[in-house]
């Protein structure tokens, strides 16, 4: 008799043991969810996308490399001067530009056009880059990300923003 | 005043649990035991020091830098607060790899402390951890272009590379919720994991002991060790305070010393420029703990890159966590273990020469607006003048020396026209190299013989 007293005992323990150790797991799993989402939220929204106005044709010179700057798609009223992006942008044609990302496809630096040597260098690990945005030299992997341009009503140069993610990855 | 101090010491227990604690009987120990408790020492200073500066300091873009310039010459003595933080992290981040070779060289991480040894390594991981993540809390150009230049190393991981880059963005680019991620993860986060690991980490400090200096000859055995730990204790042990605690002091004393010197004589790092990711006037530098992987990542041939940036990291990582496991028990002293002594000797002046070289950065372009000197033009033909002046012009100074200016990419050629022939400098210009890009498209014929002229007769 004692026994099963003992048991009895020991499997009230267990049982109280086991519900009181999984109402706690569950609580702390239902609390973690929307903070979890709440916190990858930013991961989970999809990179805006937009057309932005660098500007009049007439105002690059044709075979110039000139950094224009424009606004992040993605900033918060906060975000100060973080709010700004730029490319590196070239008249190649009466109606042809490219633009570059300002990140070198290495480790994401900002590279430096250097007119005279109509070289792009970066000033972190000496990744060189020729007008044409190939690698000419150093560590990069890939050559500079290209932007989208065109040119709209009024001879208005324009360029579809790309997100950090995909510059600094010498994403195609 | 004696009855309140009697009523306390019941309530708190201090006399029955926390005394016994203090004056645990450790083996006598060297000086090198000390390193841990400045450790400790030096993160209490942080603390302090940090909740101090994040009374002021606004985590926000638009306002981090104007607040820690405010901190640094608006509020009183607030240069020196940051001066302490600055030189405390510096201070911490040499304390906490000392204290892991020291442990390491006595063979302390042996039986039975192996989780002394985990614990500690996640202790060492997560102060670069707060190292990485405090500089960038100055938002100035450095702290911008080490947040990326971290995620895009990040992004080269396989399958997950662009989920961590938006993870350490907080969104796909820089932006508002990029700094206060980083704010709350250099003040709550790794500071709360820290202090659990603390925990941890001295609980077991008590529960193994203090490990007994090492004697050559005298292995670690499972079967005998704590047997023979308590007996030593037993026979030569001295109470933790004061008999061996004094040292603790007057070495952390020591570094607080040398922290607060530094403060005031060098004060906090320059601010520099801030953040403003349209300005690629910059040389991005990592504070000097982070300076020999800067330079890990120049030297590195491109073509195990990849592997490497993911790969090296997880490496040293899974050896820390697996040394307790592959050397367990056996010699403990330094004087029995030269492989030991050879891999502290190595890893430290392998990384003290890499940050010296990460410091001058050779492998970068020199960007400045550089000129040929004068004397090195004197007596130059027209044609070798014209070309001295493409060397200029055409960026070739920016990244080669002659008579001592210029950039240290590419080799110096202050005596190149003794070394090659006007031929072979052509074929060089036009078609580049290795690192030298190919000038075929850019310079005319004109510009190539004045440059080639001119180097002709640099001898």
């Amino acid at each position: 008799m004692p026994d099963e007293a003992e048991e009895d005992v020991v499997s009230r323990r267990r049982f109280l043991n086991r519900v009181s150790l999984a109402l706690s797991g569950l609580a702390g799993a239902v609390v973690s969810v929307p903070i979890v989402a709440y916190l990858l939220s930013p991961l989970l929204q999809p990179p805006p996308e937009d057309w932005r106005d660098l500007g009049l044709v007439e105002n690059f010179r044709m075979g110039e490399t000139v950094e224009v700057a424009f606004d992040e798609p993605s900033s918060l009223p906060w975000a100060g001067q973080t709010a700004r992006t730029a490319v590196w942008l070239r008249r190649t044609g009466e109606r042809d530009f490219v633009a570059f990302g300002l990140n070198c496809t290495h480790l994401g630096c900002p590279v430096n056009w250097r007119a005279g040597a109509e070289l792009f260098l970066c000033p972190c690990h000496g990744g060189v880059y020729y007008s044409d945005g190939t690698v000419a030299g150093g560590p990069p992997p890939r050559p500079l990300v290209r932007y989208s341009v065109r040119i709209i009503e009024n001879d208005r140069v324009q360029v579809l923003t790309r997100p950090l993610t995909q510059t600094i990855a010498g994403a195609a | 005043m004696r009855a309140v101090v009697g009523w306390l010491d019941d309530r708190l227990g201090l006399s029955a649990n926390i005394k016994p604690l203090i004056e645990h009987p450790v083996p006598p120990t060297g000086w090198d035991y000390t390193i841990g408790s400045a450790t400790l020492i030096a993160f209490t200073v942080q603390v302090v020091t940090g909740v101090a500066l994040a009374f002021t300091y606004v985590p926000t873009p638009d306002h981090a830098y104007e607040s820690l310039e405010f901190i640094t010459r608006g509020a009183i003595l607030g240069g020196i607060v940051r001066g302490i933080h600055f030189w405390g992290a510096s201070a911490m981040v040499l304390l906490v790899c000392a204290h892991a070779a020291q442990v390491f060289l006595v063979g302390a991480f042996k039986y039975p402390r192996e989780v002394n040894w985990l614990s500690g390594t996640l202790l060492l991981v997560f102060t670069f951890g707060m190292a990485f993540t405090g500089q960038l809390l100055r938002w100035n150009q450095d702290a911008y272009w080490a947040v990326v230049v971290g995620a895009a190393q990040a992004a080269r991981a396989p399958l997950i590379g662009d989920w961590l880059t938006g993870i350490l963005f907080a969104g796909q680019s820089v932006g508002g919720a990029t700094l206060t991620r980083f704010y709350a993860t250099h003040v709550f986060m790794i500071p709360a994991v820290i202090f659990g690991l603390l925990g941890v980490h001295l609980y077991l400090v008590i529960r193994h002991g203090v490990s007994d200096p090492p004697v050559p000859g005298v292995v670690v055995d499972p079967k005998t060790y704590k047997q023979r730990y308590e007996e030593l204790v037993h026979k030569i042990g001295v109470p933790f305070w004061p008999d061996a605690g004094w040292k603790d002091v007057v070495f952390a004393l020591a570094v607080g010393s040398i922290v607060l010197i530094l403060a005031l004589w060098l004060g906090p790092p320059e601010l520099g420029n801030k953040a403003d990711p349209t300005i690629v006037r910059a040389y991005p530098r990592p504070d000097w703990y982070f300076l020999w992987y800067f330079a890990l990542l120049a030297l590195m041939p491109v073509s195990i890159e990849d592997l490497f940036i993911i790969g090296f990291p997880l490496l040293i990582g899974l050896l820390f966590v697996l040394l307790p496991f592959i050397a367990p028990f056996g010699e403990r002293s330094p004087r029995r273990r030269p492989w030991a002594v050879g891999i502290v000797a190595v890893f430290g002046v392998s990384v003290a020469a890499l940050v010296n070289v990460g410091s001058n950065a050779p492998w970068s372009p020199d960007l400045g607006n550089l000129a040929v000197p004068e004397q090195v033009r004197q007596g130059l033909s027209p044609t070798a003048a014209q070309g001295a002046q493409v060397f200029e012009q055409r960026g070739c100074i920016n990244c080669h020396t002659i008579a001592g200016v210029g950039g240290e990419r590419g080799p110096e050629l202050t005596r190149v026209g003794g070394r090659l022939t006007a031929d072979e400098l052509t074929w060089r210009i036009l078609n580049g190299g290795r690192n030298m890009p190919a000038y075929g498209a850019t310079l005319t014929p004109q510009e190539t013989t004045a440059l080639v002229e001119f180097l002709s007769t640099q001898k």
